[in-house]
């Protein structure tokens, strides 16, 4: 599917035109602005739900854990206790260097062939370019939502001002330039040229991949368009936003304009589409057996809710299937032929 | 055919081709494919089967019964509710790439449907189209296909050009394991009769004669007694294992494969003179003969009731606890599932090793040891006496397999093991050992002749890995905890990095070890001269 980040960013520009046209033309403000939005949510809260308790309702017959390290063996070898935990708290200690600090994708390496004589040899090499971008990608989206909460709390909580001091401190232009906001366009921007360019990744590439990154691409253009050019009245904006939180919702008199509702229809359409799409990674990857799972099944028995019964081949059998020659190549039996 | 080493590692490949992966049909020519389960053993364990009782992959036409799309879709529906890992390794995917290139087989092949990411997209593209909402509306754009024969052709190749050896779990960062998925998809072939005969040969073998080989009670306890003449041989001493014997504080179990094929001959051996020079109140058993279990390559049913043999066999004979052998994905199922399956031990004891008094708290459970936790306690506790020189010919690298490093964690023992038996021991570059070993490239029933070209390509990142060491500090010997490596290395070594030998741990252990009433050994358990030297004498 090559042309599959073409489909993508069709689908994407032509939902963001929809939203425009829709409140600078049709004048459907209420419909972007009020209705939309508690359907988003809705959709979002619900389908999150469902499909956590969907993954949850599935057995976890076996104890499947991937280790990454020195098993709990001999008190004197030493055991890797976070990369191959026995206990629940060594998993979440995985869990956490895992969800936190991307791990797993810290150890990327990349295989390549080096020239010896004649011959090709296969060599590796560290990677850090997925894990960088991954790990700033993730980490601006969340000072990014974290610092959107301020509309939709009155006063503003200091933990947030306190974050977008920090995320303030370059000190650049006016409005101030928050640094999460370029960050997350950059690394986005970044994680989808890596779709486009590398060929591999190219070729593994589906619309379900490129459409959330161009859509939350979407969402940053548009947010740094409004802060840092078009200059929209950000009081205006939070009269709604805070009419939405408290269930008074009501559109705010005068102009808004339609960039503002472009971008609260990407985040509403990214929110919408979440439980549906591979972004619930975000709940499965604490879902995951093989690595929320303790290696300690030779020490405490786990048990499969459906272990059910099999057909086995009994000694019995197996003496009756051989007595003979057991018993002439002097093997013990339990029973004696008739 | 094959060609040269040098011809085949230039010809890698990885350019993805033109054409989309989903409209590239699975190569089914002559040696790309292993050969079908013949009837008798499907029939003989009770299993569907297809068809036609002849048939072959490269058949235009596959012998799949009529409503062959409807078995498929109750039993992913059925495994979807089963297994919570098919279902979250189902959804969860963000194809980030970082498996990409970490399988074995797609290193030797460059086919980019070995890239782990794709071989679970084979069967993802299906869960879409039958159990999500948006794959039964968007189709394609949402990545799902329907189930066509030619994607069974095309599961039936690729998801038998996995040998479940988890590498790639460890570099994804949801943990998500194609080891399951590929456990999953042959499940769902096998419904439809579809396996492979160097799985289902074994798997019928072992169910009727207690081990893969189908060897009999009375040529075990021959071929083992035939071992016993060797080291008589060699060391002047006799031993008499005994068989099948109750009230033996032990029962000691491992591949068959060592019983039948050099060079795990040799670690048998090693096993045989290690317990006679320790005196250990062990027992063989004719009937739980077999430590691995090809079970595992087929479907969780068939490994439990491979499985079943061990406890009940513990149970018979009345023995405190078992003590298991080398062999690599016989440890991911006694680590990971046997006592989940065929549980609980309570008629058996915590094992303490009865030399040193040691307790394995770590199989308090299970109640199985591994030979080389059980090994490494006696060394370090004193109890042998070795003379590591005797070794001084090997320049040693040591192979962790797949599932006993990444199902298990067993990284220290061995190596503590091999260096107290050796003195040239040398391990192989960070990104191939431990957590990151490479498959030999012929695990998970892969381990058959028609596929040999393949098996060459799988197993090059492992055989490059030896090669390095091999160029780097002369080593010559590459030692392994499994038996189906002992069975794998030594034409995979042929081909690429001729030089170097295969050796179990506790081959090394024999040469080495030191026994009470020994005559002066002149020889290895392989009856070659101590030092080369000698040879050039």
């Amino acid at each position: 599917m090559n042309a599959a980040y073409l489909y993508s960013l069709i689908a994407v520009v032509v939902l963001g035109l929809i939203a425009y046209a829709g409140v600078e033309a049709a004048g459907l403000d209420g419909l972007f602005g009020l209705v939309i939005p508690y359907v988003a949510l809705l959709i979002f809260i619900i389908g999150f739900a469902n499909r956590m308790l969907d993954w949850a309702r599935s057995a976890v017959p076996f104890r499947i854990p991937t280790t990454s390290g020195q098993q709990k063996s001999l008190p004197w070898i030493k055991h890797a206790k976070l990369d191959n935990p026995t206990t629940t708290g060594g998993v979440i200690g995985r869990m956490l260097l895992e969800v936190l600090l991307f791990r797993s994708l810290f150890m990327n390496n990349r295989v390549g062939f080096r020239q010896v004589g004649d011959s090709q040899r296969i060599a590796y090499k560290w990677v850090i370019w997925l894990w960088l971008f991954g790990i700033l990608f993730h980490y601006s989206f969340l000072t990014v939502v974290i610092r959107h909460l301020r509309f939709f709390m009155e006063p503003t909580p200091l933990l947030i001002s306190g974050l977008e001091r920090v995320d303030g401190m370059l000190q650049v232009g006016l409005p101030g330039l928050f640094i999460s906001g370029v960050v997350l366009f950059a690394a986005a921007t970044m994680l989808l040229l890596r779709r486009i360019v590398l060929p591999r990744l190219r070729y593994i590439s589906m619309p379900a991949d490129y459409f959330p990154l161009l859509l939350i691409i979407g969402i940053a253009v548009t947010g740094l368009f409004m802060r840092y050019y078009t200059k929209v009245d950000i009081s205006r904006i939070k009269e709604l936003t805070m009419g939405l939180a408290t269930f008074r919702p009501a559109i705010p008199e005068g102009e808004i304009g339609g960039l503002f509702y472009v971008h609260l229809f990407f985040v509403l359409l990214l929110l919408a589409y979440i439980p549906f799409s591979k972004l619930m990674h975000m709940g499965g990857v604490f879902l995951s057996p093989t690595r929320n799972m303790a290696n300690n099944s030779r020490i405490k028995r786990h048990i499969n809710p459906w272990n059910h019964p099999v057909k086995t081949h009994t000694y019995e059998e197996y003496e009756d299937d051989f007595r003979e020659k057991m018993i002439e190549a002097g093997l013990p039996v339990e029973k004696e032929p008739k | 055919m094959t060609g040269k080493p040098k011809d085949l590692i230039n010809s890698i490949d990885f350019t993805p081709p033109e054409k989309p992966w989903d409209d590239v049909d699975a190569d089914l020519s002559s040696g790309r494919f292993c050969y079908p389960t013949k009837k008798k053993n499907l029939e003989y364990l009770g299993m569907p089967t297809t068809t036609k009782d002849e048939w072959s992959p490269a058949d235009e036409e596959w012998p799949l019964p009529d409503n062959w799309q409807e078995i498929i879709y109750e039993g992913f529906k059925d495994r979807l509710e089963k297994y919570r890992s098919l279902k979250v390794f189902m959804d969860i995917c963000v194809r980030c790439g970082a498996c990409a290139d970490k399988c074995h087989f797609f290193i030797g092949t460059g086919d980019p449907k070995n890239m782990p990411v794709l071989r679970a997209e084979l069967l993802r593209s299906v869960y879409r189209k039958d159990f999500t909402t948006a794959g039964k509306i968007l189709g394609r754009l949402a990545g799902a296909r329907p189930l066509t024969k030619d994607v069974i052709k095309e599961w039936f190749s690729y998801f038998y050009q996995c040998s479940e050896c988890r590498r790639c779990s460890v570099y994804c960062p949801y943990g998500i394991d194609t080891a399951e998925v590929t456990m999953m998809a042959r499940e769902l072939l096998s419904l439809l009769g579809l396996n492979i005969n160097w799985v289902l040969e074994p798997a019928a073998n072992c169910f009727r004669t207690g081990n893969h080989l189908g060897i009999q009670p009375h040529a075990f306890k021959e071929m083992v007694e035939f071992f016993c003449d060797d080291i008589e041989e060699v060391t002047g001493k006799r031993i008499n294992p005994s068989f099948n014997r109750k009230g033996a504080e032990i029962l000691f179990i491992t591949p068959s494969g060592d019983v039948f094929a050099d060079p795990g001959t040799y670690t048998f051996m090693g096993y045989l003179m290690l317990f006679e020079h320790i005196g250990l109140d062990y027992t063989l058993s004719t009937y739980a003969s077999e430590g691995g279990n090809f079970g595992l390559f087929t479907s969780s049913d068939m490994m439990k009731r491979l499985n079943a043999k061990m406890y009940a066999e513990a149970k018979r004979l009345g023995v405190k606890w078992i003590l298991g052998g080398e062999c690599g994905h016989m440890w991911r199922v006694i680590n990971q599932y046997m006592d989940t399956m065929n549980g609980p031990t309570d008629f058996m004891e915590l094992p303490v090793n009865p030399i040193t008094g040691t307790r394995f708290e770590n199989a308090a459970s299970t109640k199985m040891v591994h030979i080389t936790e059980f090994t490494a306690d006696l060394i370090r506790n004193d109890k042998l006496k070795l003379d590591p020189s005797r070794n001084d010919k090997f320049k040693v690298t040591f192979h962790d397999s797949c599932n006993p490093a990444r199902a298990m964690g067993l990284f220290e023992e061995p190596r503590y093991v091999l260096n107290s038996v050796c003195n040239n021991f040398y391990d192989m570059p960070e990104s191939t050992i431990r957590e990151h070993t490479f498959c030999c490239g012929s695990g998970s029933g892969l381990n058959t002749e028609e596929i040999m070209d393949l098996r060459l390509r799988g197993g090059l990142p492992r055989a490059n890995a030896v090669k390095h060491v091999h160029d780097k500090y002369g080593v010559n010997m590459l030692a392994c905890i499994c038996a189906i490596d002992r069975a794998v290395f030594p034409p995979l070594m042929e081909y690429w990095v001729p030089e170097v030998g295969t050796t179990g741990i506790h081959e090394l252990v024999g040469n080495a070890l030191v026994m009470d009433g020994e005559i002066e050994r002149t020889t290895n358990l392989r009856f070659e001269p101590l030092t080369d030297e000698e040879t050039e004498e």
